[in-house]
């Protein structure tokens, strides 16, 4: 999948309008009984709306006209109970609507955060989390209004249009034709604003999504920018940014904004026209004058709700993106996942084979070539090598976070590709080379390991990489707040609390990517005394640059440009006089350069 | 809210353009009955045949120029209230940017992105619709009032009777759902907190299996989300049919008391009539106030939520009358030097005199303050007794950016952007000639991997620096440190991801290129050993100091580190001999 950047616009595959309304239709189905309450409630509403006038002209017309005191306070008195019945049913109708567009934005939301969490590592390399982050707020809630008009703007208006078109139509077909001729001139006229300003509008919402992903990596990185004194230039790109999103803006409502002209052109014209031909069917006495004066008062009761359609149809316009957006990541579908037939892996022992085991993160760019191994459980082993090797890979692989090109990862005999993820992973306990730490407090992300851990087996955990003693110098000790940076914390102890977080998970796969680099050496042999006896019984693979780190392992393994070039234990290797009899002895050059004497 | 007003006031050309537009075409609206009343009175009803004409013209005439006034005005106002977003999103972008890690420390990138984007949103929409609909009403509400006025002053005051119950209600609901809108805007600030962990996190999710644990921890909020919108739409079920009904009471009023002046004697029924005409022109206003208060609400909780970010001042503040070094050389020294940070001690007593073109190191356990030493020298912190100098300047009085562009930090976190390895490398240097950048590429052992990329420095990395090792990444962040020509360079713990050869090769580079003063934090004895002077930190004092001999024969803490390291080497020497 190619790497998207914060300045580059997303590429997103273009639907039909009426695929993403049917689709966004079905939100609402599960709501068809609040769907027709709301109708009834907003008939009700309306009944009293269309009475109000005409109550008014009866009381002027007639009783005031008549002197008749009685009847005029009655009807005050019908119009003030017709008018709270009116308050009491949009209450229900707001309520009841209210509840269904945002129970409609919390599933929308909740499916597509869901959806996310099974997507693998590729969907989230090849975008920035701003952008990931504008899809599931911005975007779902753009269609809140959508939801909470769509039925309360579009059933009413469009049974007040067919009533008034068919009374036009009785009253007098010619003159209805008249005045509906304008009709399908604005509805092609709709449909040029519509698909113009579609494109214009997803366009929008990319540069607000390029606007939020350079917001947060920006954020994210501060003190890189700080340290560079860079903020005039990363100011100047947020400008730069801002600027694309208003362009985009005004380009998109210079189409918009056409809308409502166009609306009230077709009805000025529309009125006009019955005027113009109505006076003539007069003059050759087709009509007579009170139909026309009665047909004119018609014609403004087909305009208003059109009126209320088209500015309900122009917010779907304008919030159609975002529904894009969202269902572009829903059918994504997770390159890694349980295939159908995939069984739970059971307890396993700890043997890890590799069988030929090829795998790039691009095609045609192999990082591991034809990899073999075995081993047996319980072992542990030490992978080293320069940088980029391909050692973090192959231990990536081992958890399945992403899928081989060809051979075959076997854990006690399975095929990591046939169980299904969550019994792999669950078993397997990997600290990945950068220190993650949750906003919480450090009792918290420790039991991320285990979340049904007691605060004894925490401290437990803790104390077996001596992190209890820095943790209980803090003033909060346990329950001391970190964040995401975990700043507060230096580096060394955000790795001892992510140590204890993967131990307390108890894996009987044991992974440590660079898990002590930031560690100074005196705690670091403390924490592996702490965690001798906690390893064993577990295979694990241990990455590692300080040699204190993986002398005392059972095997090393050489890992050179994408293969495995040695393997064996220290004193073997070392007697190869290899490779890694080079990488052992670099360290000491330097002091066999001067000649140092111990 | 002052901020706001004056970026609004600075696109008054627009705003006026627009609002001239508007009051247009209301006034063309106000002409509309009236022609079209002539048509029914004059030519249909009086058959008067010659005066249609007239009137249709007239009539198109209008409709046009009303479309043509329509779109000038959402177009304008749109135009506008878009700048004003920009100018207030740079404004905050910049007084962000501008706050010291500490606020960094406390506030959340989820929460900042919630400020920058939904809240200037919320505001947008009420500055443009928003505002529109607001002064459309008022003048429609302001002519009718004029209009029922002169038609009968007794019954236009009948019909304001309701007003001050309206302002009334209008007050309260501007009340409630300014409330609620300033918890949505928080909530809006968590879930986007939220996600933006689960996603900053994806890899320890994924590792521990944790998808579920996530999904429910995001549904909390979601639903709270949802619990706290609902409580919006009660207010305004509450609130909004009340004020509708209280708006059509009018009618009523106006009926009864008209009946009662008419039948009275007191008023023609003619007058009555027409009155009750222009009547909705006064009720349709009112009808409005409850949405038009809860979009006004909703960007005065926004504003408050930006204001207080605005009121955030930054603890590090160039000093008012920055001094510049007349010659930069990099001579950067501590005198006795005290940091607190949260009430706790981290640093105490530093001494430390880092002469031009030497190096210190320093190593120590983790959390006995390293890190922090080196974050006073780019004046990250302030400290919180004694002093920093550079080239004799204290820190504090020190032109900021001069003093940052001078100090090269690589963070013991490397951070990229999702941006090219150029780009990387080149980021916040401006101009870099091609030479210091192919130099700092081969020094930093870059190109060794670089070169065998099909792209080479054009390939894009993503935000996580996909496909790159973490030792990798190390060597860009070490590269985008010296493409800048600092004469100070610190290195806080970042070869750690580097094989031995690597770290040696580039400590070699490093030695080779000099001209400028060195602080390294670091683990490995092989990364300290050449350093002028060694310093080993504990509970954030000196205890150690001294050059690798002088510590080695001390037999302290760093002897104790070299034989843990050494160790096999010894063993190994004697083995060799053996």
């Amino acid at each position: 999948m190619p790497i998207n950047i914060v300045r580059e616009d997303e590429e997103l595959r273009e639907s039909l309008n009426i695929t993403l309304i049917r689709r966004l239709l079905t939100y609402l189905r599960p709501y068809t009984a609040e769907v027709i309450k709301t109708l009834l409630l907003m008939a009700a509403v309306i009944v009293v709306e269309l009475f109000n006038p005409y109550m008014l002209k009866l009381g002027i017309d007639k009783y005031i006209a008549e002197g008749d005191w009685k009847n005029l306070f009655v009807l005050g008195g019908v119009m003030i109970v017709a008018n709270i019945v009116a308050v009491v049913c949009s209450r229900l109708r707001m309520l009841i609507m209210g509840r269904v567009s945002n129970n409609i934005i919390l599933t929308i939301r909740q499916q597509l955060y869901s959806h996310i969490q099974k997507l693998s590592f590729s969907f989230f390399d090849s975008r920035p989390t701003g952008k990931i982050l504008s899809r599931i707020i911005g975007d779902v809630n753009s269609l809140n209004d959508v939801f909470a008009n769509s039925v309360t703007s579009l059933v009413p208006e469009l049974v007040k249009i067919v009533a008034v078109v068919v009374i036009m139509m009785v009253m007098n077909y010619r003159l209805g034709i008249v005045a509906l001729i304008t009709l399908p001139f604005m509805l092609v006229v709709f449909f040029f604003i519509s698909t113009a300003s579609r494109k214009r509008w997803q366009m929008h919402r990319k540069k607000s999504s390029n606007l939020n992903a350079f917001t947060h990596e920006d954020f994210s990185g501060i003190r890189v920018v700080q340290s560079f004194a860079a903020e005039q230039e990363t100011s100047s790109t947020f400008l730069q940014l801002c600027n694309e999103w208003r362009d985009s803006f005004v380009r998109a409502v210079r189409i918009n904004d056409f809308f409502w002209p166009t609306t009230e052109m077709s009805w000025g014209i529309g009125t006009i026209l019955v005027f113009w031909f109505g006076s003539r069917m007069i003059e050759t006495g087709n009509i007579t004058p009170g139909l026309l004066v009665a047909f004119s008062g018609y014609v403004s009761m087909f305009w208003q709700p059109i009126m209320n359609i088209s500015n309900f149809y122009n917010q779907l316009v304008t919030n159609m993106a975002g529904a894009e957006r969202i269902f572009e990541i829903l059918d994504i579908e997770p390159d890694i996942k349980a295939r159908p037939d995939a069984k739970p892996l059971p307890e396993i022992k700890g043997d890890v084979s590799f069988r030929n085991v090829t795998f790039g993160y691009d095609e045609g760019q192999e990082v591991l070539k034809d990899v073999t191994f075995d081993v047996p459980a319980w072992q542990t082993v030490a992978l080293v090598g320069s940088t980029g090797a391909g050692k973090t890979t192959i231990v990536n692989l081992i958890s399945r976070f992403y899928e081989v090109t060809s051979g075959e990862v076997l854990i006690d005999g399975h095929n990591v590709n046939d169980v299904t993820l969550e019994s792999l992973r669950s078993q397997i306990g990997v600290m990945p080379q950068d220190t993650f730490l949750f906003s919480a407090t450090i009792m918290e992300n420790i039991r991320y390991g285990k979340l049904d851990a007691t605060d004894e087996e925490v401290i437990e955990a803790a104390k077996a990489v001596s992190a209890h003693d820095f943790i209980m110098k803090l003033e909060k000790g346990y329950q001391t707040e970190v964040n995401e940076r975990g700043t507060r914390l230096s580096a060394g102890q955000r790795q001892l609390i992510a140590f204890a977080r993967v131990l307390l998970a108890n894996p009987r796969i044991l992974i440590l990517d660079e898990a002590t680099a930031s560690i100074d050496t005196h705690t670091e042999r403390l924490v592996q005394q702490g965690i001798q006896k906690l390893l064993e019984g577990r295979t694990s693979f241990v990455i590692a640059h300080r040699l204190s780190t993986i002398r005392n392992a059972d095997r090393i393994m050489v890992v050179e440009e994408g293969g495995i070039a040695e393997s064996g234990t220290h004193e073997e290797l070392i007697r190869l006089r290899g490779q890694y009899y080079n990488l052992y002895t670099s360290q000491f050059r330097f002091l066999e350069d001067e000649g140092e004497a111990v | 809210m002052k901020r706001l007003l004056r970026l609004i006031a600075k696109q008054w050309i627009t705003y006026a353009l627009g609002f001239t537009a508007l009051v247009l075409a209301i006034v063309l609206d106000m002409y509309n009955p009236y022609y079209v009343g002539s048509i029914i009175d004059r030519v249909i009803l009086g058959g008067e045949l010659a005066y249609l004409k007239t009137a249709l013209l007239a009539l198109v005439g209008i409709t046009f120029a009303r479309a043509v006034l329509g779109y000038t005005k959402e177009y304008m106002f749109d135009l506008s209230s878009s700048k004003v977003i920009v100018e207030l999103r740079k404004k905050l972008f910049d007084h962000i940017q501008g706050l010291s890690f500490a606020f960094f420390d406390r506030n959340n990138t989820g929460e900042l992105m919630s400020r920058i984007k939904e809240d200037t949103d919320n505001i947008m929409s009420a500055i443009c619709y928003g505002f529109m609909l607001f002064l459309e009403q008022v003048i429609y509400f302001g002519v009718a009032t004029v209009i029922l006025f002169t038609i009968d002053w007794r019954l236009a005051l009948v019909s304001l009777v309701t007003m001050p119950l309206i302002e009334y209600v209008v007050f309260r609901l501007e009340k409630q759902v300014g409330k609620q809108y300033e918890k949505i805007s928080d909530q809006r600030a968590v879930l986007n907190m939220t996600a933006q962990e689960n996603i900053a996190g994806v890899r320890v999710v994924k590792a521990f299996g944790r998808e579920k644990h996530e999904i429910l921890k995001f549904l909390k909020q979601n639903e709270e989300n949802y619990r706290i919108n609902y409580d919006l739409v009660k207010s305004m079920a509450t609130y909004n049919p009340l004020i509708e009904f209280l708006s059509n009471l009018v009618s009523v009023l106006v009926i009864t008391a008209g009946g009662y002046f008419v039948i009275g004697g007191e008023m023609s029924l003619g007058t009555l009539v027409a009155f009750s005409n222009y009547i909705w022109m006064l009720i349709w206003p009112l009808r409005m106030m409850g949405w038009l208060t809860s979009v006004l609400a909703q960007c005065v909780a926004s504003v408050k939520k930006i204001d207080k970010l605005f009121d955030e001042e930054p603890d590090i503040k160039n000093y008012q009358d920055p001094k510049v070094p007349e010659e930069i050389k990099g001579h950067v020294e501590f005198r006795d030097v005290c940091f607190e940070y949260d009430g706790a001690s981290v640093l105490k007593d530093i001494n430390i005199d880092a002469r031009p073109g030497g190096t210190i190191a320093i190593m120590g356990m983790t959390g006995a303050g390293k890190t922090t030493l080196i974050n006073l020298i780019g004046r990250y912190y302030d400290c919180t007794s004694g002093s920093v100098y550079f080239d004799g300047i204290d820190v504090r009085e020190m032109d900021l950016a001069v003093l940052r562009k001078n100090v090269s930090v690589v963070m013991q976190d490397t951070f990229l952007f999702s941006d090219t390895i150029e780009a990387n490398i080149k980021f916040g240097a401006g101009e870099v000639p091609d030479e210091v950048f192919r130099a700092a590429c081969r020094d930093a052992m870059v190109d060794e991997f670089v070169s065998q990329m099909p792209d080479g420095y054009q390939t894009v990395i993503g935000e996580r620096g996909i496909g790159l090792s973490g030792g990798q990444k190390q060597r860009i962040s070490i590269a985008r440190a010296l493409v800048r020509d600092a004469k100070v360079l610190v290195l806080d713990d970042s070869t750690s991801a580097l094989d031995m050869e690597t770290e040696y090769a580039i400590q070699w580079a490093m030695e080779r290129r000099k001209g400028f003063t060195c602080f390294i934090i670091a683990h490995r004895i092989s990364a300290v050993k050449n350093a002028d002077e060694i310093l080993y930190f504990e509970d954030g004092r000196i205890v150690e100091r001294g050059t690798h001999d002088e510590l080695l024969r001390l037999r302290g803490r760093y002897y104790e580190t070299y034989r843990e390291q050494y160790r096999d080497y010894v063993e190994a020497l004697e083995k060799e001999v053996v």
